[in-house]
């Protein structure tokens, strides 16, 4: 059987599983269509949890980012698990006990006030909206490398599964498939991590292998890695490369951001009794773990393997020569990714062989001219390719490199369903029940909640097929509009009396701040060429644009503060309110509403 | 709180009062740690640490990329099950 027909019978029989149970799973009801009928156990509730937080980004990106950054990079792994604390302990339990539908509606509710809710309504549609472009895309990628159809084919076959699931199941269909999308990315994910670890280290789990013995050298793995990256001139592998400052502002803008973004938090409002939405954050981060606990492995031991590939006589010998490239079996994944455009080299010198060194390294420089380099000769390795192509590149089954497929299909789609899912009931229920149709009877907002989705879905798949060029920018302004103006909102709403004006000053405040300093980095609007200053070069200080979100909170809860110490106190009713939802009793009764 | 009587409804609420500052602390002293392992020991204090080694690197190293993530899992459960007791203890808890 050929590798084609391999991807094709899992990504189909993956396929078929999902539309099975959106089949099994169909919305009766508003609660169903929201809160899945607010019936879903915490262990279940986890899993779905974990199947929506981890994206393509997660599945295909990080473990790039990490490989060719190492240690800096830890940020990506603390950030995206840290933010789980926040939740657990700050925001799921009260939320699942105020018992409502949607974020905003909690954030209108208790700061009294319709702006509040629209100005988290807006926040959550832009920040979700921004987020799905890069799933979408992330589907016709996909798409595109395994089964050899054009992406914007691909990414129709993607939109057509998600709306079978999403418009007639809700949150009921969308739990039950995340579930299933959760087992296939978690297999896709760790089933070649541990052969590679097998083969390198001899160890089965890839997560204690990253601290084991590089069996080739008999050295730790790690101290293996950081001489061969020093021997080509790169920062070592396990070393502070970066600046602390930005590195601690950059995990904390992660943590609160993951925290506060609407699609993750919606998820707690499914499950039975607040005690169960604190567990239920434990167990989504259990179902995290498994990936996050492995990814550094993969990075490490891709590096490895790459930069082995490339000095096959070590970083003293000769390098790889194209003729080895061209005929060697070790090296077909080479020519595959190369007509991708994603992976590229260039024989500079012409002398044969290619090169991979750091040219920016002075004492780097001295040696090529020497040795007569012209230069780094691999002209690029795009970071997402690296989980793809780990299994060839290590030389594993044909099976395996099909279930990465349909696992990264998997983490796209089950994120993708996931926002679109937010973005729908921000509209449905905030927007045309809250604010312009009060009166609609649940039919009618069962049906304009489906109606919103199929648009939600439509317009995402648009911009999937037309991704604006800052689409890989987007995703730092999701994240810091989340940690800037929905996180600080929430938490003031249980933890503090803060008053309806000084909600709303905090939220646009601490959305102004984060939207100009990105603006000002990325260009407003993001377009091209009208940024004044680079994130290489930032306007304070060392904090890049991506690292802002936690300044911007800050802004948010000084705001606040002090704009409701100088106004009117919230009324005794909405004291009650504070009050009640502190308490986990009573919770049952506020699912009736 | 509607579900109950007013006889009781005064020493209710000095419970509500004392079980949200057990709470409070719970949560303080939880946040306390998560900042500890991630940024203390993942990267401020990692310095400090270089000398204890860890399978080819150091302690910082090890709590940057997985340590940090094993305690913030311990964090989670163990205010789970710490809360869903007080919960009972106060007569808060869901019937």
């Amino acid at each position: 059987m050929d590798q084609f027909t391999i991807n094709l019978l899992f990504v189909g029989a993956s396929f078929a599983l999902y539309i099975g149970i959106a089949i099994w799973a169909r919305a009766g009801s508003t609660s169903e269509f929201y809160a899945a009928g607010r019936g879903v156990h915490p262990v279940t509730n986890g899993m779905a949890t974990a199947a929506d937080w981890m994206s393509a980004a997660s599945f295909l990106s990080m473990a790039g980012l990490i490989a060719f950054t190492g240690y800096d990079n830890s940020a990506y792994l603390m950030g995206w698990t840290g933010g789980y604390v926040l939740l657990a302990l700050l925001l799921a339990p009260y939320l699942r006990k105020f018992g409502k539908f949607t974020v905003s509606e909690f954030i209108g509710d208790r700061f009294y006030s319709p702006t509040a809710r629209l100005v988290a309504v807006i926040c959550l549609i832009i920040a979700s909206t921004t987020y799905v472009i890069g799933q979408m895309t992330g589907v016709g990628v996909a798409f595109g490398r395994f089964l050899e159809v054009d992406s914007t084919t691909g990414l129709l076959i993607g939109a057509v599964i998600v709306f079978a699931y999403a418009v007639f199941g809700g949150m009921k269909g969308v739990t039950y498939t995340q579930v299933a999308q959760y087992v296939v990315l978690i297999l896709a994910y760790t089933i070649p991590a541990i052969f590679i670890s097998l083969q390198l280290t001899g160890n089965p789990i890839p997560g204690l292998g990253l601290f084991g013995t590089d069996q080739a050298s008999g050295e730790p793995l790690l101290a293996k890695l950081d001489q061969i990256v020093r021997e080509l001139g790169f920062g070592e592998y396990t070393a502070h490369n970066g600046d602390t400052l930005n590195m601690v502002l950059f995990t904390l803008s992660l943590m609160i951001g993951t925290a506060g973004l609407p699609h993750v938090i919606m998820r707690f409002f499914t499950v039975p009794k607040v005690a169960d939405a604190r567990w239920s954050a434990g167990w989504a981060l259990v179902f995290i773990a498994l990936l996050y606990l492995t990814a550094p492995a993969v990075g490490a031991m891709a590096r490895l393997n790459i930069t082995q590939q490339f000095w096959p006589e070590g970083t003293e010998g000769k390098a790889v020569s194209i003729e080895q490239i061209e005929n060697d079996p070790a090296y077909d994944w080479m020519a595959t990714w190369q007509k991708t455009g994603l992976l590229t080299w260039n024989d500079t010198n012409g002398d044969g062989l290619i090169q991979y060194y750091n040219d920016k390294n002075p004492a780097m420089q001295e040696k090529a001219t020497a040795e007569g380099w012209a230069g780094n000769e691999l002209t690029k390795f795009d970071n997402d390719i690296l989980v793809l192509a780990n299994p060839e590149i290590a030389n594993l089954p044909g099976w395996v490199i099909g279930l990465v497929a349909a696992g990264g299909l998997a983490a796209a789609l089950s994120t993708a369903a996931g926002l679109l899912l937010a973005i729908s009931s921000a509209v449905s229920h905030d927007l045309i029940k809250g604010q312009i149709n009060p009166a609609i009877s649940e039919k009618g907002e069962l049906m304009s909640a489906r109606v919103a989705m199929a648009v939600a879905i439509a317009v995402a798949t648009w911009l999937g097929m037309n991704p604006p060029g800052f689409a890989a920018q987007t995703v730092a302004l999701a994240f810091g509009l989340a940690a800037a103006s929905i996180f600080p909102a929430l938490m003031m709403g249980i933890f503090s009396k803060v008053n309806n004006k000084g909600a709303v000053a905090g939220m646009i405040a601490g959305l102004l701040v984060t939207l100009v300093y990105i603006f000002l980095h990325k260009g407003w609007f993001f377009i091209p060429d009208t940024a004044s200053y680079s994130d290489a070069d930032p306007m304070l200080g060392t904090i890049k644009s991506t690292s802002f979100g936690a300044v911007g909170a800050l802004v948010n809860f000084v705001v606040a503060f002090t704009v409701s110490a100088m106004s009117k106190p919230i009324p005794r009713e909405i004291s009650q309110l504070v009050e009640s939802v502190r308490i986990p009793r009573g919770a049952g009764a506020a699912q009736d509403h | 709180m509607a579900d109950q009587s007013t006889h009781h409804a005064h020493g209710a609420e000095e419970a509500g009062k004392a079980y949200w500052s057990a709470n409070l602390r719970l949560i303080y002293i939880s946040l306390v740690i998560w900042a500890l392992c991630s940024f203390g020991f993942g990267i401020l204090l990692r310095p400090m640490l270089s000398g204890i080694k860890v399978g080819g690197s150091d302690l910082g190293f090890w709590f940057a990329q997985q340590g940090s993530i094993i305690v913030f899992l311990a964090l989670i459960f163990f205010y789970a099950w710490r809360m869903n007791k007080l919960d009972r203890e106060y007569g808060v808890d869901e019937e």
